[in-house]
């Protein structure tokens, strides 16, 4: 029996607000000394009250809007409870009952749409480290802002797992709500996985991999529940329900606790915070902030970068930006530039942060284009505007003063030609070459750059070395 | 209450205060007394009122603090030993704005622990006795600080009010407290119970008093984002001398005591005698504000309480072994057993299932209750009702009788559900010498004319 997955994912998005969720407290703890971003309020001190933070609903705006989200007019806060030292007040703040986001819809790169139930703001809990005896409690990401995006049950492969999860951090960066260092855990992911049988009604019984930091652990721990799963409705077992977690080193996702004994969260409306209504004018200055979005860049660029270099630099809202600037009729081969030579150098992190004007993007690509410069030189002043010494300069200064500019006169190419054939030492190539051997005109043309220090355009010599040698 | 007549100087005053409060020291009222702190603030008063600088609008004035308001002088306990040894670095609000003004701690005072109850023998430190009669509790919650001012120890006192205890005790010891409308004073640092109804408040001799503090403590709180605008100093005076006083009569039953129901017609005929119109009202809604009480109060309380953990501060239990028995042996020792029914109820109410039937149901008996004020405030400007049923009762009378205790809060708590304001004022005493109080209602943001009214007719 074919048995066909369906998949929900959940998704944490850590805001890159400058303070926390309820209180002033700096928000950005990286590295920092554990406890030192804590407000008497995330400390959870009796009589402290949360204040809520404007620009997370701001950004939860702008999130919600990247994902063709409906932005609720009105929202309300409510409190989870559970007891855990990482939890100081005892409960979480979160949206349970009017959450900020409602439906939605996010699109695939292969064009699957997944639909967002709704997403709604939270704050973040801390952080324990445990040892032998004791455990330790880092307090610093209490009340990082959170939103929390719940997709519907959309997804039926490990692939478009894989691909959701990259097109929502692509969004949430370009939404530029934050900073998307997955590394680090800004964006966590929780999918829910059940099996049924081709054609059934009703849906299996699912298991949730929770915690799953980056893309392809996303996706291979679907791919292995899809197997476990599988193997276990074929040999008549029945799938429990229970949350998982995955192990990225045994390739293995293991239970953690059953739903059975899940907790009871007694959620409350937070009656320290008032609803937040939101104006249509409030709603429209934030959405008006957004950038072009990768389905409008798919839309503008069909046909002109080819889809695997798209989706590569997409990655990279900079660029797509400044790609947006230039010239169309150069922007593919920025883009090839973009691709096959900044992300392939190592310092290619820091290059993003400071990218080389429009201008001079625009100038290097038409010196290309007009065969000034070689492919190979056109890359090497590429580099070179990245270069703080250089920029002032502008691509042409520096192409020419690295003598980079092809020698495209003809007159001038056919009198370097010339000399380089009464060459004695280029005699037997020419023969050869007369003989039929096709390969003796790549030594020919060799001279002839040499001959010319590197500037010829090597097309044009090849065209002029055939022509003179086939007469 | 000034002292820039220069005829008394601070030092002297806070000295007075602070050898009275240890000559009652057999009441309970204080659970910490803040002698080194006050003396050394009445003398910079002093120094400054020689100097000839300008000084606040209490320079110097001797004051009792609830135990449940932050400030780093002595331990905030909220009177419960789950708080012992909490020292707090921040400092609430409402005390600031105090301080500001030169006003000048002399002590913490007792009350129920984290103000669950309505007597303060629910605190750990022991009950505060009644400034008329010794055998008798002080009310509650803010039993300590009502008895301060009683006592004439202080010439004011803070408390909070969740269902009736600033205006409880108030009443059972002859004073003047206001439960302001929900929102006019930050209840930042201040020790939660029940975010929704919980108000600042204060006790005192005189509504000129009451006036005077209310100025200077109202308004906007950033802290805070429940605090309203600062309506107080900017209401539009009433003419409080031709008001329109309703009467429930719902509440004219044999469940008054005798002797307040005397208290409650002599002051109806005192109105009339004063050319104020007396209205009748029936508000039927008012009867569910109990029932709806006990149960949106306990789950916010238990909610709020959740932090008292042992993890981070104050009390946590010496003998545990694991994460789950130092939260349970620490939250089972720290707080009071009333603490801990409330904290049940709260739970209950609150667990899934149950959700429905209790807290949306109550939610809703609330906003039935207070668009019964609503009414009632189209056909009169005050409501004067007793703020409990009875006079002060014996100590240990109802401590084994939850659901009397609860009663007693019965005319009180429909005010916080709606967020009205209500004011205590003395009504004579009965003739075994107790005090009486009514209480003045008004609707939302009528604090001032409430207490312009209570200067017209005290």
């Amino acid at each position: 029996m074919k048995y066909i997955p369906t998949i929900g994912i959940e998704c944490h998005v850590q805001l890159c607000t400058k303070t926390k969720l309820f209180s002033e407290v700096d928000n950005d703890a990286r590295g920092k000394e554990p406890n030192s971003c804590v407000s008497p309020v995330d400390y959870a001190l009796p009589g402290m009250l949360p204040r809520l933070n404007g620009e997370a609903i701001k950004f939860a705006i702008r999130a919600g809007r990247a994902m063709n989200c409906k932005i609720n007019a009105s929202s309300r806060f409510d409190r989870k409870h559970y007891f855990y030292p990482d939890s100081p007040k005892g409960y979480q703040i979160t949206q349970f009952y009017h959450p900020i986001i409602g439906e939605g819809y996010v699109e695939l790169p292969s064009g699957t749409r997944v639909r967002i139930e709704h997403a709604h703001l939270e704050g973040d809990a801390g952080k324990l480290t445990h040892f032998d005896t004791y455990s330790l409690v880092d307090l610093n990401r209490v009340d990082t802002p959170l939103i929390e995006i719940v997709s519907m049950p959309d997804i039926h492969s490990a692939k478009d797992v894989h691909d959701y999860c990259k097109e929502l951090w692509r969004l949430m960066c370009y939404a530029g709500v934050t900073y998307g260092d997955l590394y680090n855990g800004n964006m966590r992911f929780d999918v829910n996985i059940s099996l049924a049988p081709e054609g059934a009604k009703e849906l299996g019984t699912r298991t949730e991999v929770k915690n799953l930091n980056s893309f392809r652990s996303a996706e291979r721990a679907t791919e292995y529940e899809i197997a476990r799963q599988t193997k276990m409705l074929e040999s008549g077992k029945k799938i429990k329900q229970e949350t998982r977690g995955w192990n990225d080193a045994t390739g293995k996702t293991s239970p953690q606790r059953s739903k059975e004994e899940a907790k009871d969260y007694r959620y409350m409306p937070e009656p320290d915070i008032p609803p937040v209504n939101l104006t249509p004018e409030f709603i429209k200055t934030e959405v008006d902030k957004l950038p072009l979005m990768p389905s409008d860049y798919r839309e503008k660029f069909n046909g002109i970068i080819s889809n695997d270099i798209l989706e590569i630099l997409l990655d990279y809202p900079d660029l797509m930006k400044k790609l947006n600037e230039i010239d169309k009729k150069y922007v593919k081969s920025i883009s090839n530039l973009f691709a096959s030579v900044l992300l392939a150098e190592e310092k290619a992190a820091e290059y993003l942060n400071d990218l080389p004007s429009a201008k001079d993007l625009n100038e290097l690509a038409e010196m290309n284009n007009k065969k000034e410069l070689s492919s190979t030189a056109t890359k090497e002043v590429f580099l070179r505007l990245f270069d703080p010494q250089m920029t002032e300069r502008g691509a042409k200064q520096i192409a020419k003063e690295l003598g980079l500019i092809q020698e495209n006169d003809l007159d001038a190419l056919k009198k370097i030609v010339d000399t380089v054939l009464a060459k004695p030492e280029t005699k037997k190539a020419q023969d050869d070459f007369r003989a039929g051997e096709e390969k003796a005109i790549g030594f020919l043309v060799g001279q002839v750059m040499k001959e010319s220090h590197g500037k010829a355009n090597p097309s044009a010599v090849q065209d002029i070395l055939r022509k003179k040698l086939t007469k | 209450m000034k002292i820039a007549n220069k005829k008394v100087t601070a030092e002297r005053l806070v000295r007075d205060a602070l050898d009275k409060a240890k000559h009652f020291s057999d009441y309970h009222i204080f659970t910490f007394l803040n002698e080194e702190g006050a003396i050394k603030k009445a003398r910079e008063i002093d120094a400054k009122i020689k100097r000839g600088e300008k000084v606040g609008r209490l320079a110097g004035v001797p004051y009792a603090l609830k135990d449940n308001f932050l400030s780093p002088e002595g331990e905030t306990t909220a009177s419960a030993l789950i708080l012992e040894g909490f020292n707090s670095p921040v400092t609430a609000t409402s005390v600031a704005k105090l301080e500001a003004e030169g006003a000048i701690m002399i002590g913490r005072t007792n009350l129920d622990a984290f103000a669950h109850g309505s007597s303060t023998e629910n605190s750990y430190y022991g009950p505060t006795l009644n400034s008329h009669d010794k055998t008798r509790v002080a009310g509650g919650s803010s039993g300590g600080s009502a008895v301060a001012v009683a006592l004439n120890i202080v010439e004011f006192a803070t408390g909070t009010d969740t269902g009736g205890s600033i205006r409880q005790p108030a009443s059972f010891n002859g004073i003047y407290g206001l439960k302001p409308t929900y929102g006019t004073i930050s209840r930042y640092g201040v020790v939660a119970m029940a975010s929704s109804t919980d108000c600042i408040g204060f006790f005192t001799k005189t509504p000129e008093d009451m006036d005077l503090l209310m100025s200077i403590a109202s308004g906007q709180d950033p802290k805070d984002m429940t605090t309203l605008p600062d309506y107080y100093n900017d209401t539009k005076k009433m003419n409080v001398s031709k008001a329109r006083i309703g009467i429930i009569k719902d509440f004219d039953n044999n469940s008054v005591h005798p002797e307040l129901r005397k208290a409650l017609a002599k002051k109806v005929e005192l109105l009339k005698s004063k050319g104020h119109e007396i209205v009748e009202l029936k508000m039927p809604a008012l009867k569910y504000g109990l029932a709806a009480y006990y149960i949106l109060v306990p789950a916010e309380l238990c909610s709020n309480l959740s932090r008292h953990d042992g993890v981070r501060y104050g009390f946590r239990s010496k003998d545990s072994k694991d994460l789950d028995s130092l939260y349970e042996n620490t939250r089972n020792e720290g707080f009071m057993s009333e603490n801990k029914r409330r904290i049940m109820i709260g739970n209950f109410v609150l667990s899934s299932g149950f959700y429905d039937a209790y807290f949306l149901k109550a939610a809703k008996a609330r906003t039935l209750i207070l668009k019964e004020y609503e009414k009632a405030f189209k056909k009169c400007d005050f409501i004067l009702t007793p703020v409990s049923p009875n006079p002060a009762f014996k100590l240990g009378e109802k401590v084994d009788d939850p659901v009397a205790m609860y009663l007693e809060d019965v005319m009180s708590v429909s005010l916080n559900l709606a967020g009205v304001p209500g004011l205590a004022i003395p009504a004579g005493e009965t003739k075994d010498g107790l005090s009486l109080g009514l209480q003045l209602v008004g609707p939302r943001r009528s604090d001032k004319n409430l207490v312009e009214f209570a200067k017209e007719i005290q």
